[in-house]
């Protein structure tokens, strides 16, 4: 007897959100689609609700204390070995960038090694950026006077299309001990989902990154004015857009930037609030 | 006989206020066309006649400071930068107690606070900012940091000139050049500010001083040729400008509202912490944006400090701004004496016992008694709402934990005061507070090397120290391998 | 035992007493005796509290180089401080080493100066270095000859070593000696205890031991009677009378040269202590310059010009 070898039928990933460290379908039960270049079906990611984002604050604010209290040194480690996971699955994200989206194989492979890089660049900062934000002031008196950096609390995050745009925006505002809630625009949806995959497996906190893929126009505007969100990165979001998220923002003074490419340490402070501590110096 | 202290009225004679005032535009007074009077909130005197600034005013006030933005000070060096504003320090200092007699007079403070506190510290913001005109390439800025160009600001009337102070030091010694507003009730210092800009010679246009309400203030903050606002003032009106500049360029630097908890353990210095206290709330009327206006008491040790705050409070000297003793000064304004009382009616309405000592205010002028109300709980508006009067509201605690939550419990974080013996315990308060400025086993202490701004809905930036520089600065190139 | 049912004469109850007293933060101790310093006072106050404040003089003379003629010099002067204006009160005490207190006892008397004081230094002063026997002699010796005020001095040493209950048991000791005849003022050396916490203890220790009256230095260390070194004492016996309901005096004494510096003293009680201490029952000033600025400031204020020194007697 023989048997005819048939090809095996892939097993497909489902899309969920990232929510509180676990994996979750919207609660609206949507999803969107998102193809290849070619226009090949490629994956039906869940297409957040406000609602997922309301939720995914709740997550991200009861995760902020522990996160911004856990020490410089193993907010360090953790971002470190979130930088190793990603290195373990370097091909898959660089066919799945190259796939999704409109940049090339090799450029896509130049973003994933980037990305590791940056992950291992950030881990650095996180028992760094005292030294160099912070200050102790000579002030006219008998006080000691400091001044310390610390995290603003709960960051959202409008992501840009690009997957090492993605990478910059959310490791800026972790690594100070921010928590964060990350809009996922589009075809982004699938590296960054893999990326999900990356965080449930790096030792990472639940609540401290939540990602939810979807739509920025829909969801922008409520997390603009969610009054519970501290501060919001729109680097994702079109410039046109945004005085109407300023504007929504005012209400609880939100701190809101937008930020060109690249990596710097003022990106990191931007979601830091200086504060200063006054001591009577006497026996 | 008893031992009574003298009315010890500094001499006005040191100052000669004008029967008008116009506007300081490109290095002269310009007049204005419509006026207001400003009063001694003391006595309810007009001391004078304030120009009004429309959208012409501010249109000219912003085309000089423009034009000397571009022809002479963003050509000069820093050195050279830093030497005007060491000129303006000196200046100041020399005509100290005249700044204090005129600042008592227009806005209703001690002249104890004025001559010891307000004025000194403006001349110490402009020394220090003078040095670090030429050393900007150091304040972590990167690589030769940019100035914005024409800073626009906005300044309240609680610290009229050492406001003015914290604003116009920076922006001059960041190399931007200004159009300030000064408070409606109180431009008289600012007004006199401009006579020392003239004989500092600076160069004319780098300051312009626009008088006015808040029809001017917004014809600042919604000017094209304004590249960064700086504002002090309420909440409600630092949204506004927040929302005004939205779809703009225009950076901003809003130091806001506050409702400051000043905690106190149960192992504090008591008679020093009950001195914090009465600083902490009565110092200036209480018209403190970071004043620890809620007391956070534990409950241990409520009563005995609650018994030693009003004997000391009975001490507190309400009265003639202008007599050296006094500690408690006028209300700055009718509207804000109404505002208070209105604040404090809800607080007796809502079940807070009220005490006050017993003292003789004047007739005329806006007075009201030092006050605290004791009995208040979380859900009160007198522990929420900002009242910006000389009111305190007192908590109590249990646990350390519960004394933090119930300081965090609000959307300002400004302030916050601790009061312990305990070192580490010190340490930890400090770390779980949500505010930009905390005191430990102090309160209300200013100095320009020591950043000031609020966390939350208290403000956006710090004015003060190195991290008030970047208030006024685009950043350099960063240097540094990536 | 009961001192005053705080504590029950057993060091333990001592150092549990002094061990819950709370701490106090120096620079805002010194920050608010800074702040009462500015205040000025009425011109009718002015005369009032100058005359108080000699009233209030312990006018002393405490050198090895004393004789009976110096000390009779200055008996006359404690009673007429200005013998052309017999409307200046005499001074509250005059305050010399024991074996000058007869001289001064019997100077006083014969002047008509009964009513001023005589105050000794005591328990081997100024150091308080020997033995409880000498102490006592020391101290019986003054009350012998007429001494109606004792200060003695406390075991510095002891005190910094942590032997409340030693500190406290000879000032008790003392105490027992001066009996009714004569009233005790309990001196610390401020200056070596250096902490405004040390003072604040101190403070309570001598009160509950029975000190009439608590005094800062000897007036052979500096610093000695700063302002917040007083202000810490006021407020303590201001506290001591609220547990207690009896009202112990203070004494600051060396430094203070000026009227102006004993104008700040009296402020400090005022707002302090409050308005019933300011009687030589319950402040005191030790000192000997000051009392010649206190006479020249009188005479301004009655002739309305600068006086001289030349117009008030060296002794």
């Amino acid at each position: 007897m023989t048997t005819k070898k048939q090809p095996r039928v892939d097993v497909k990933k489902t899309y969920k959100l990232f929510i509180n460290g676990a994996f979750a379908r919207s609660e609206s039960g949507r999803v969107f689609e998102v193809s290849a270049k070619n226009g090949d079906f490629i994956a039906n990611p869940a297409l957040a609700s406000r609602k997922d984002l309301r939720d995914a604050v709740t997550a991200a604010r009861a995760a902020q204390s522990g996160w911004s209290k856990a020490t410089a040194y193993n907010r360090g480690q953790i971002l470190y070995r979130i930088a190793e996971m990603l290195e373990g699955r370097t091909e898959q994200f660089e066919s799945e960038i190259a796939l999704t989206s409109q940049i090339t194989a090799a450029k896509a492979k130049a973003q994933v090694t980037d990305a590791i890089d940056r992950w291992v660049w950030y881990a650095g900062w996180s028992d760094k950026l005292q030294a160099v934000s912070g200050a102790t002031n000579p002030v006219s008196g008998p006080f000691f006077n400091f001044s310390i950096s610390e995290p603003q609390g709960v960051i959202a995050i409008a992501s840009d299309v690009s997957f090492i745009d993605f990478i910059d925006a959310i490791a800026a505002a972790v690594v100070s001990g921010n928590t964060t809630v990350i809009l996922v625009p589009g075809s982004l949806a699938v590296p960054a989902m893999t990326f999900a995959e990356v965080l449930a497996t790096s030792d990472l906190p639940a609540g401290v990154i939540n990602i939810l893929t979807g739509s920025l126009d829909e969801l922008a505007p409520w997390a603009a004015s969610h009054m519970d969100i501290d501060g919001f990165d729109i680097s994702g979001i079109n410039k046109k857009k945004h005085g109407e998220l300023k504007v929504a923002g005012a209400e609880n003074l939100k701190r809101i930037h937008a930020f060109g490419n690249g990596q710097s340490p003022s990106r990191i402070l931007a979601f830091m609030e200086s504060k200063t501590v006054w001591h009577s110096v006497g026996v | 006989m008893t031992f009574e202290y003298a009315p010890a009225p500094e001499s006005r004679a040191i100052v000669s206020i004008k029967p008008k005032y116009g506007h300081f535009i490109n290095g002269s007074f310009v007049a204005g066309k419509k006026h207001f009077p400003t009063i001694n909130p003391a006595t309810e005197e007009i001391l004078s006649l304030i120009s009004l600034g429309g959208v012409s005013d501010v249109d000219k006030a912003v085309a000089a400071a423009q034009k000397a933005y571009t022809k002479t000070w963003s050509k000069l060096s820093g050195k050279e930068r830093g030497k005007y504003l060491y000129r303006i320090a000196r200046i100041l200092q020399e005509r100290a107690r005249e700044f204090s007699v005129l600042e008592t007079l227009d806005n209703g403070k001690p002249i104890r606070e004025t001559r010891d506190i307000d004025i000194p510290l403006v001349a110490a913001h402009f020394f220090y900012h003078a040095g670090w005109a030429d050393k900007l390439d150091y304040a972590g800025l990167g690589h030769s940091p940019k100035a914005y160009g024409v800073a626009g600001q906005i300044i309240p009337w609680n610290f009229p000139l050492l406001m003015l102070a914290w604003k116009v030091a920076p922006a001059l010694a960041t190399g931007n050049t200004v159009v300030l507003k000064p408070a409606e009730t109180t431009s008289l210092t600012a007004l006199l500010f401009a006579e020392v800009c003239q004989q500092a010679e600076l160069p004319d246009g780098v300051v312009n001083i626009v008088t006015g309400d808040g029809s001017t203030g917004a014809a600042i903050v919604n000017h094209q040729g304004i590249h960064k606002i700086a504002f002090t003032g309420s909440t409600e009106v630092g949204k506004k400008i927040a929302r005004a500049i939205a779809a703009t360029d225009k950076k901003a630097t809003l130091e806001l509202g506050g409702k400051g908890a000043n905690i106190v353990f149960d192992d504090a210095p008591v008679d020093e912490a009950v001195e914090g206290i009465v600083n902490g709330i009565f110092f200036n009327q209480g018209h403190v944006c970071c004043a620890g206006s809620r007391l956070i008491l534990q409950e241990s040790i409520a009563d005995e400090v609650i018994e030693k705050l009003k004997v000391r409070m009975s001490k507190i000297r309400v009265g003639d701004p202008l007599d050296k003793n006094t500690d408690l000064g006028a209300i700055n304004s009718k509207e804000q004496l109404v505002k208070i009382k209105e604040l404090s009616a809800i607080g007796d309405g809502e079940g807070a016992q009220r005490w006050s000592p017993q003292c003789n205010l004047p007739d005329k002028g806006f007075w009201f008694a030092p006050t605290i109300f004791t009995g208040v709980t979380q859900a009160n508006r007198i522990a929420q709402e900002e009242i910006f009067g000389p009111v305190l509201s007192v908590l109590t605690f249990r646990t350390p934990q519960e004394a933090i939550d119930k300081a965090n419990n609000t959307p300002f974080g400004l302030s916050a005061g601790i009061w312990s013996e305990k070192g580490s315990r010190i340490f930890w308060a400090s770390q779980h507070l949500k505010a930009g400025v905390i005191w430990a086993n102090t309160f209300n202490k200013f100095d320009p090397a020591s950043p000031f701004g609020g966390y939350k809905e208290s403000g956006w930036g710090r004015e003060g120290g190195k991290h008030g520089l970047a208030a006024y600065l685009k950043n350099g190139k960063e240097t540094g391998a990536k | 035992m009961s001192f005053y049912g705080l504590i029950n004469g057993t060091e333990k109850s001592l150092l549990q007493f002094l061990n819950q007293l709370s701490g106090v933060d120096q620079v805002g101790a010194e920050s608010r005796a800074a702040m009462l310093a500015t205040r000025s006072i009425k011109t009718t106050s002015k005369k009032w509290a100058i005359d108080t404040a000699i009233s209030m003089v312990d006018l002393t003379t405490l050198e090895g180089a004393d004789t009976p003629g110096k000390v009779r010099a200055l008996c006359s002067k404690a009673v007429r401080p200005d013998p052309t204006d017999p409307t200046v009160p005499s001074v509250g005490a005059i305050c010399v080493y024991n074996d000058m207190v007869e001289i001064a006892r019997t100077h006083l008397d014969a002047i008509g100066g009964k009513h001023v004081r005589v105050a000794a230094v005591s328990t081997a002063f100024p150091s308080g270095r020997a033995s409880m026997e000498v102490k006592i002699q020391d101290t019986q010796d003054a009350i012998n000859a007429g001494a109606a005020e004792i200060d003695m001095v406390i075991d510095r040493g002891a005190f910094l070593a942590g032997k409340y209950g030693m500190v406290f048991d000879e000032i008790v000791k003392i105490r027992e000696i001066c009996g009714e005849k004569a009233h005790l003022k309990v001196i610390f050396e401020t200056g070596e205890l250096v902490t405004y916490d040390n003072v604040r203890k101190a403070s309570y220790l001598a009160m509950l031991a029975g000190a009439d009256f608590i005094k800062t230095s000897t007036g052979k260390v500096a610093p000695a009677a700063t302002t917040p070194v007083v202000l810490v004492m006021l407020e303590a016996v201001r506290d001591f009378y609220t547990l207690t309901q009896r009202k112990i005096g203070v004494k600051p004494a060396g430094g203070i040269r000026t009227t102006k510096d004993a104008i700040k003293q009296l402020v400090l009680v005022n707002e302090t202590a409050g308005p019933d201490w300011l009687t030589p029952q319950l402040f005191r000033i030790g000192a000997s310059a000051l009392l010649n600025d206190l006479l020249m400031q009188r005479m301004k204020m009655s002739d309305g010009y600068y006086a001289s020194p030349n117009y008030v007697s060296i002794d």
